[in-house]
């Protein structure tokens, strides 16, 4: 089943067009990667897909579930099954990651028509989704974030998108900043999520974290377009030659 | 730029309590002389030396200012230009049964959430309902009478305790004290009054609705809480009034005195209007209050919910006279649009061993200025003294401003002083990723809030801490688009 669908997505952040024309097509069940140096278009997209403001969408569309994305509140993205794995997740404070997930918990049941979580079943869902990822119960007690150290806070993402159950999670650079043994937490955490209805973006810089989370497709993005799409070969491809290849136009793709 | 258009959007949220009730009022003429205070003496029935006293207090006020030392500002006060004294109609005195109340006052106090009638009063809670000038209805007398516990207004107390009242009224807060309490001990026209005797632990909360109705009238009422040795009393206060586009004086005094081994906890869910998002109208809230614990292991608590008023300017403050006794300051002061707070504390420490906590959560939106200004003495001779101080602030967009005056002043090298104070910012990058996980901003900001006030929210009896988180997302629905 098709989940999302990007037709010439033109996007600028004051004046300066970032994204310029960009196709994407994703089915239930699929992981997608998207490769690309720094500053090539690649977070603007995540957050574009997840409704952040301060980016123009001056030309194109989007469509999630059949339904057009970008007439709906950032709110609404997430309720309708849209998660962003944040590449600098935010502090809360004086907010406990338990009431916090539980507030953002209950807002998606609402949008699917079921009642509140029962505070016995929310307590239990808590420590299975927060073992997944190698969290100590004793985190869901503490402020949102808050005093996490870098690993910390992306095993937190992974364990939200554990909790909230989405239809498309993106995964902005959640590699970033992981030593060898975190980003394998993480990874295997994704891996487990991974389902024939739930599709994945995985928006990574470097190659490495696609040897332990394997896409069905790689998209190298450059300059704001996709300039080339394969199998998971092409990561190893890229991440041999180097993000100059395609800089030196020696591929076909590049204008 | 999503500041901005955040501020821009900042709604006018209706000020759910500023309806006005159409009830035939008796005003003194405006403005203020000895002539006035005497109709406010008569009007009260008092004895002779509330007469004396209150023209003392005159004379005294007449040779003060203003003061201006506070980070607010507004215009010059007309003080001719207000009534001091406005009272319903309906009766001379107050009303000895509800059958006798004017039922429009009842359903005043009904609309407001206080039901008076017998069959529907708040379980639990004795009240005291306060309109303009005058107290209209104390319920649950008769039960704290039978334990041998004061509740009446300070009306009622003035002519019916005479020695108690004479004993005490000013003796925490003297006339002289500044501007405004020599105002207020001039003209107060009603207020609470308790007593608690000897070794009773009064069973339930006692409770003062204070209500403004009239305009272009100033409200100043007087309250005085006496805890005898080894007794326990748990009193709140609750205010609105409705909207005007003037702006409303109300400068009261409270004063609380705590015997050997007595306890006091104030509470306060300050809700006066607060002026429109222009800033147009809503009350100056310019408060004295005070307590001194007078025994040994005396304990005064003070826990204030502030969300309204155009401008606030009180310090609930603790006198530890006793030794080992303990004052305690639990504070959540909220500003949206163009409200203005200084508030604070002061903790005196004169006996020994004596232990002062201060908590103060300010939250600020808008184009509001918020402000703590606490101090805190250590004397000479109180020895072994403690004191911990907590300020943390909370900004919602970047119009608003938290400022923090602490002032320390030990003179002993026995006593320890704590101070810790933090600010934080609801920034647009928390807010986008409440909402990415599918919590609109108004619940994001409930969330962090409460969150963030828990601590206070957590001292107040259990009947009022609901309604006060309530409040708080009220105060601050709009400040964000």
């Amino acid at each position: 089943m098709e989940i999302l669908r990007i037709e010439n997505l033109k996007v600028a952040i004051d004046g300066k067009q970032i994204i310029k024309g960009l196709n994407l097509t994703i089915h239930s069940g699929e992981v997608h990667a998207i490769m690309g140096p720094n500053g090539t278009g690649k977070s603007t997209l995540a957050n574009v897909l997840a409704g952040k403001p301060g980016y123009d969408v001056i030309e194109g569309k989007i469509t999630f579930l059949g339904k057009d994305l970008l007439e709906l509140e950032p709110e609404e993205r997430a309720r309708a099954g849209i998660f962003l794995a944040f590449q600098y997740p935010v502090e809360i404070p004086g907010v406990t990651n338990a009431n916090f997930m539980k507030t953002a918990v209950n807002e998606v049941r609402k949008y699917r028509q079921l009642e509140p979580i029962d505070a016995y079943d929310f307590l239990q869902m808590m420590k299975e989704k927060a073992s997944l990822v190698g969290l100590d119960s004793s985190y869901l007690n503490r402020n949102v974030n808050e005093g996490f150290s870098g690993g910390e806070k992306k095993r937190n993402e992974i364990f939200q998108l554990a909790m909230l159950e989405p239809t498309l999670a993106i995964l902005d650079e959640t590699d970033s900043g992981l030593d060898i043994d975190a980003l394998k937490i993480v990874a295997n955490g994704v891996n487990t999520l991974r389902n024939p209805e739930r599709a994945f973006l995985v928006i990574t810089h470097y190659q490495r974290l696609l040897n332990y989370i394997i896409p069905d497709f790689v998209h190298v993005m450059y300059n704001g377009r996709i300039v080339l799409s394969g199998g998971k070969d092409l990561a190893h491809e890229l991440e041999a030659k180097g993000y100059d290849w395609l800089k030196n136009g020696n591929n076909n793709g590049v204008n | 730029m999503e500041d901005n258009e955040i501020l821009k959007e900042i709604t006018d949220k209706e000020y759910k309590y500023g309806f006005v009730s159409l009830i035939e009022q008796e005003y003194a003429p405006k403005g203020l002389d000895e002539n006035i205070i005497r109709f406010i003496w008569e009007k009260k029935k008092e004895p002779p030396f509330m007469l004396e006293w209150r023209l003392k207090a005159f004379r005294y006020w007449k040779s003060m200012h203003e003061p201006h030392w506070a980070k607010v500002s507004y215009p010059p006060i007309d003080y001719q230009d207000i009534h001091y004294y406005a009272a319903p109609k309906s009766y001379k005195e107050k009303p000895k049964s509800l059958d006798e109340v004017d039922p429009e006052i009842l359903r005043t106090f009904e609309k407001l959430g206080i039901p008076l009638r017998e069959r529907e009063k708040l379980a639990g809670v004795a009240v005291d309902a306060v309109l303009d000038s005058v107290s209209v209805a104390t319920t649950f007398k008769e039960k704290l009478e039978e334990l041998g516990i004061i509740f009446c207004s300070i009306n009622e107390a003035i002519r019916n305790y005479p020695e108690l009242v004479q004993k005490y009224l000013g003796s925490v807060v003297p006339y002289t004290d500044n501007f405004f309490a020599a105002l207020n001990s001039a003209v107060f026209s009603d207020g609470s009054f308790v007593y608690v005797p000897k070794g009773v632990r009064c069973p339930m909360e006692l409770s003062t609705y204070f209500r403004i109705n009239a305009s272009e009238t100033g409200q100043f009422e007087r309250t005085l809480i006496i805890a005898d040795e080894g007794s326990y009393v748990s009193y709140l206060e609750g205010c609105t009034a409705p909207i005007r586009d003037e702006n409303q004086l109300h400068a009261a005094v409270v004063e609380l005195i705590a015997l050997k081994d007595a306890e006091i906890k104030y509470s306060t869910v300050q809700n006066w209007y607060p002026g429109d998002k222009d800033g147009k109208g809503g009350i100056y809230n310019f408060v004295t209050k005070r307590g001194i614990c007078l025994g040994e292991n005396s304990k005064i608590s003070w826990t204030q919910v502030e969300t309204g008023s155009a401008i606030t300017w009180k310090y609930p403050s603790c006198i530890l006279k006793g030794n080992n006794s303990v004052g305690e300051f639990y504070s959540i002061a909220v500003t949206n649009n163009y409200q203005q707070a200084d508030t604070g504390t002061k903790m005196i420490h004169l006996g020994r061993n004596t232990k002062s906590r201060i908590v103060s959560k300010g939250i600020a939106a808008g184009f509001s200025n918020n402000s703590y200004r606490g101090l805190v003495q250590i004397s000479k001779k109180a020895e072994g003294s403690k004191n911990y101080s907590q300020c943390d602030s909370l900004l919602l967009g970047d119009k608003c401003g938290a400022h923090t005056f602490p002032y320390i002043d030990v003179q002993n090298n026995s006593s320890t002083v704590e101070h810790e104070a933090t600010t934080s910012k609801i920034s647009d990058e928390i807010l986008f990723y409440c909402n990415q996980r599918g919590i609109s901003k108004e619940d994001a900001i409930g969330l962090i809030v409460n969150g963030f006030s828990r601590e206070v929210l957590n001292q107040l009896p259990m009947e009022f801490a609901v309604e006060a988180q309530k409040l708080l997302s009220v105060s601050l629905e709009g400040s964000v688009g």
